[in-house]
């Protein structure tokens, strides 16, 4: 039966489960300021500003502005080991491209697959012509350094950074996971694509469950990891720069997505002004229930500091 | 966050307005709540266009006359700089409308309207017989030969007037006939067929018609043949032959008078625009009494090639209610929010059947062609015009090939706006290369099922008719969408999409 296959909203919304419609009208249209956007949609901005906060963003190697400069790439990361290109204003990942090591000429993509000079050239032109940005837009190409994530995350990801997403609520964490690429995502993180999604634990930064395409999962599919061993190494660091994003940015509702380096520990890769509402099935949970606490305490944010609101978190979002 | 109370006021004020609106046109001006087939009320207007030579102009426009199935109800002129009066010539069964200006320069618009009701019981005057005298006729040399060749062949196998006229036609569609084509190349059709007639003694006359059909811009007068048969005059398709007039056909202009002469100008041109309102003769004649009233500040006080342009025009607003219910209610993924409006649009002027086969060729080819070009590293701007000129080519290239084929349907397939869809070849493919085909599939589907429902919104006789008929409508609809888009529940895609968390419950 056709209708078996559908919740019914009563129990949704008993559960505390927030639909498109809610998140659209009461969380994003009302906590996040629309001239506030372009700090978060331009990534080299948002780098600008995360360093400024003194968190942990990405090296940059170089920024290319300008067909006439498609060329330098290879230059510039001449004495790099493996490199980033990303569009500065994308979104959902798209038009990122990973290489992780270069030998005259050649270029290795984490798969294996390896790229001519001029696949790296066409990819850049593409960035600049704005295919990959929102709209359309002509936009600048950034070069980073690779991250060489922690060790803690080998086995739990085919190919691709598994990043942390952590939902703020007007400088609160309220909800996160980790996102997984698997081959059948392609090496993607994007949970519609096929990555695994596993909720985390706001208090303890540990494994809460693992969902693949809205399903559960107990173990990587690629790699066959057990999922709920999963537990994130400096756990209440990464809480902390992720909140600070209220600060950075002014945004009331968003999504940091971090990453953690072996070295350097987490960094901020991304800010998300509009984040999705797959971080509840990876959870098993809703986040109305603890977006609307965090609305009836009527604290007094702005002289709060970011230790204590995590500490708060910590206590009243704790997973069962 | 501001409050929402004023918002809530705004919307019940819109229902109510729009509520009074259409109380006000069902009470006042008698237009009934639903379609009534029974009875149509036409409204057409002849537009007269001329380039004005400086000095006096003169236009004289032959206008229709009260006929047999037609009921005259209001004619009116409007001609800014132009005296106008109306003449009935009695004697040759001939009504014109006559502009005067004693100055007039650079281009010239004239309209006359008429309001005329679908009537069988219209009372019509008779039409004249024919005098005894027929008008001169000569054939020189040659031409002779092949008018009297024709006429004998004719009547041969004709036994009245009627059947003569009828062979003459048959005949002169003959293109291995050599008389034919030999009178033809120096001779009008029309007029050929009434001077062959008038040399085999039959009384016949050009008159034009009008095919009424609602909604129609930019039409022409056609010419039928009339022939008098001993009793009565018989109208006869001047094309085909047939015999008698067909019932959507309005008589313009009667005997041999020209349609528009004009003195003073040139390049003169004129067009007919029509409309079809369900209306009762009664309130018809009521509407007439309250025309000059205030309060009717309708759509329908607009000349009527912007009424047919504005019945398409306020279907947009239905449309777009269907895409705004279908996102936010159902969540169903279109690529861009109202590109499936104006493919609904599209598929309005062209049928549904081919509408949707012919989208889905273009996108499709135009798919294929966009993943070479993608491969050519070309900029975007650069690649997208350049999808829009193969869109226009592969447009060329399915309407020769429906002509040839002979599907007369494969020729709308131009009434598709080529800008709409390169971008949705733009998009379609950039969502390929990112997320595959899958997503393809989904929001290409997605766009079409929308237009499709849209499609058959639009073209619902009782939306049309709600929608141009009462204003009111318009307001209701803004008001459904206000409230749709205050709507924070959960979207039917999302039960499914959610189903999972609540199942161990």
């Amino acid at each position: 039966m056709f209708f078996s296959k559908l919740a019914s909203p009563k129990k949704l919304n008993a559960k505390g489960i927030m639909g498109m419609n809610q998140r659209n009208i009461n969380y994003i249209g009302k906590y996040n300021n629309r001239n506030k956007y372009p700090l978060v949609d331009n990534k080299l901005k948002t780098k600008m500003i995360a360093e400024k906060y003194g968190a942990n963003v990405p090296e940059l190697i170089g920024v290319i502005e300008s067909q006439s400069q498609v060329k330098n790439i290879h230059n510039m990361v001449e004495n790099e080991g493996g490199f980033v290109i990303k569009p500065s204003q994308g979104s959902g990942g798209k038009g990122i491209l990973v290489i992780t090591s270069h030998n005259n000429g050649s270029y290795v993509k984490p798969s294996g697959q390896i790229i001519s000079l001029k696949d790296v050239e066409r990819h850049i032109t593409n960035t600049l012509a704005g295919l990959f940005s929102l709209g359309g837009k002509n936009d600048v190409a950034m070069i980073e350094k690779i991250i060489s994530f922690d060790d803690t995350f080998n086995n739990y990801s085919y190919e691709g950074v598994p990043d942390v997403r952590v939902i703020i609520f007007q400088g609160y964490p309220v909800m996160a996971m980790v996102r997984l690429s698997t081959a059948e995502s392609d090496g993607k993180a994007n949970l519609h694509q096929g990555a695994i999604g596993v909720g985390i634990d706001i208090a303890t930064g540990k494994a809460v469950k693992g969902v693949q395409f809205n399903t559960p999962v107990l173990t990587h599919p690629d790699t066959n990891q057990i999922l709920n061993q999963l537990s994130i190494p400096n756990w209440n660091e990464l809480l902390y720069i992720a909140s600070s994003a209220w600060e950075m940015t002014g945004l009331g509702y968003l999504g940091a997505d971090m990453v953690l380096d072996k070295e350097r520990g987490p960094m901020v890769l991304e800010l998300n002004a509009r984040p999705g509402l797959a971080i509840q099935i990876a959870n098993g949970a809703g986040l109305l229930p603890r977006l609307r606490f965090i609305e009836h305490k009527g604290y007094d944010f702005e002289h709060k500091s970011i230790k204590e609101r995590v500490a708060w978190s910590q206590e009243h979002f704790r997973h069962n | 966050m501001i409050s929402r109370t004023p918002f809530y006021i705004f919307i019940l004020f819109l229902i109510i307005i729009g509520i009074s609106l259409t109380w006000l046109r069902h009470n006042l001006y008698g237009v009934p709540l639903l379609p009534n087939t029974d009875s149509d009320l036409w409204d057409i207007e002849a537009k007269v266009e001329l380039i004005a030579d400086g000095g006096p102009t003169k236009v004289i426009l032959n206008i229709p006359q009260q006929q047999k199935n037609y009921t005259i109800i209001d004619e009116s002129t409007s001609s800014p700089g132009f005296g106008s009066s109306f003449s009935v010539d009695k004697e040759n069964n001939n009504k014109t409308v006559e502009w005067n200006t004693r100055e007039a320069s650079k281009k010239q618009v004239l309209y006359y309207k008429v309001q005329i009701l679908a009537d069988p019981y219209a009372i019509h005057p008779s039409q004249p017989k024919p005098q005894d005298n027929f008008p001169e006729v000569n054939f020189e040399g040659v031409e002779k030969n092949a008018a009297q060749e024709l006429i004998d062949s004719a009547q041969k196998f004709s036994s009245d007037p009627t059947s003569l006229a009828r062979e003459l036609i048959k005949l002169l569609n003959e293109k291995s006939n050599q008389s034919a084509s030999l009178l033809l190349k120096n001779h009008s059709k029309p007029k050929l067929l009434t001077d062959l007639l008038s040399l085999s003694n039959v009384h016949a006359h050009i008159i034009g018609v009008l095919a009424l059909e609602d909604g129609r811009r930019n039409q022409s007068v056609v010419p039928m043949l009339e022939v008098w048969n001993n009793s009565s005059w018989q109208l006869l398709d001047i094309q085909t032959g047939d015999l008698g007039k067909p019932n959507n056909y309005l008589i313009w202009n009667n005997a041999n008078q020209s349609l528009l002469d004009v003195i003073g100008g040139h390049s003169s041109n004129v067009s007919f625009s029509m409309i079809s309102r369900d209306i009762s003769a009664s309130n018809a004649t009521q509407l007439k009494v309250k025309s000059d009233n205030l309060l009717n500040f309708s759509i329908h006080s607009l000349p009527i090639e912007e009424q047919t342009m504005f019945k398409t025009i306020l279907l947009v607003p239905i449309g777009a209610l269907l895409v705004v219910f279908l996102r936010l209610i159902i969540g169903i993924k279109t690529s861009g929010t109202f590109m499936p409006v104006l493919i609904a649009l599209a598929f309005v002027q062209t049928t549904l059947l081919v509408g949707v086969i012919g989208f889905l060729l273009l996108v499709g080819t135009g798919l294929i062609i966009r993943s070479y070009l993608s491969k050519l590293n070309l900029l975007l701007v650069a690649r997208i015009s350049s999808v829009i000129i193969i869109v226009i080519m592969i447009m060329a290239l399915f309407t020769i090939v429906a002509y040839k084929v002979g599907l007369v349907e494969g020729l709308s397939i131009s009434y598709f706006p080529m800008i709409i869809l390169s971008w949705t070849i733009e998009r379609m493919s950039i969502l390929w290369e990112e997320e595959g085909s899958k997503e393809v599939l989904i929001q290409g589907g997605g766009s079409l099922f929308t237009a499709i429902l849209v499609y058959l919104a639009m073209t619902n006789e009782y939306v049309r008719y709600l929608t141009f008929n009462f204003i009111g409508s318009q307001f209701i609809i803004l008001a459904i969408i206000l409230i749709l888009g205050n709507y924070t529940g959960y979207r039917l895609s999302e039960l499914k999409r959610f189903n999972h968390l609540i199942k161990g419950d």
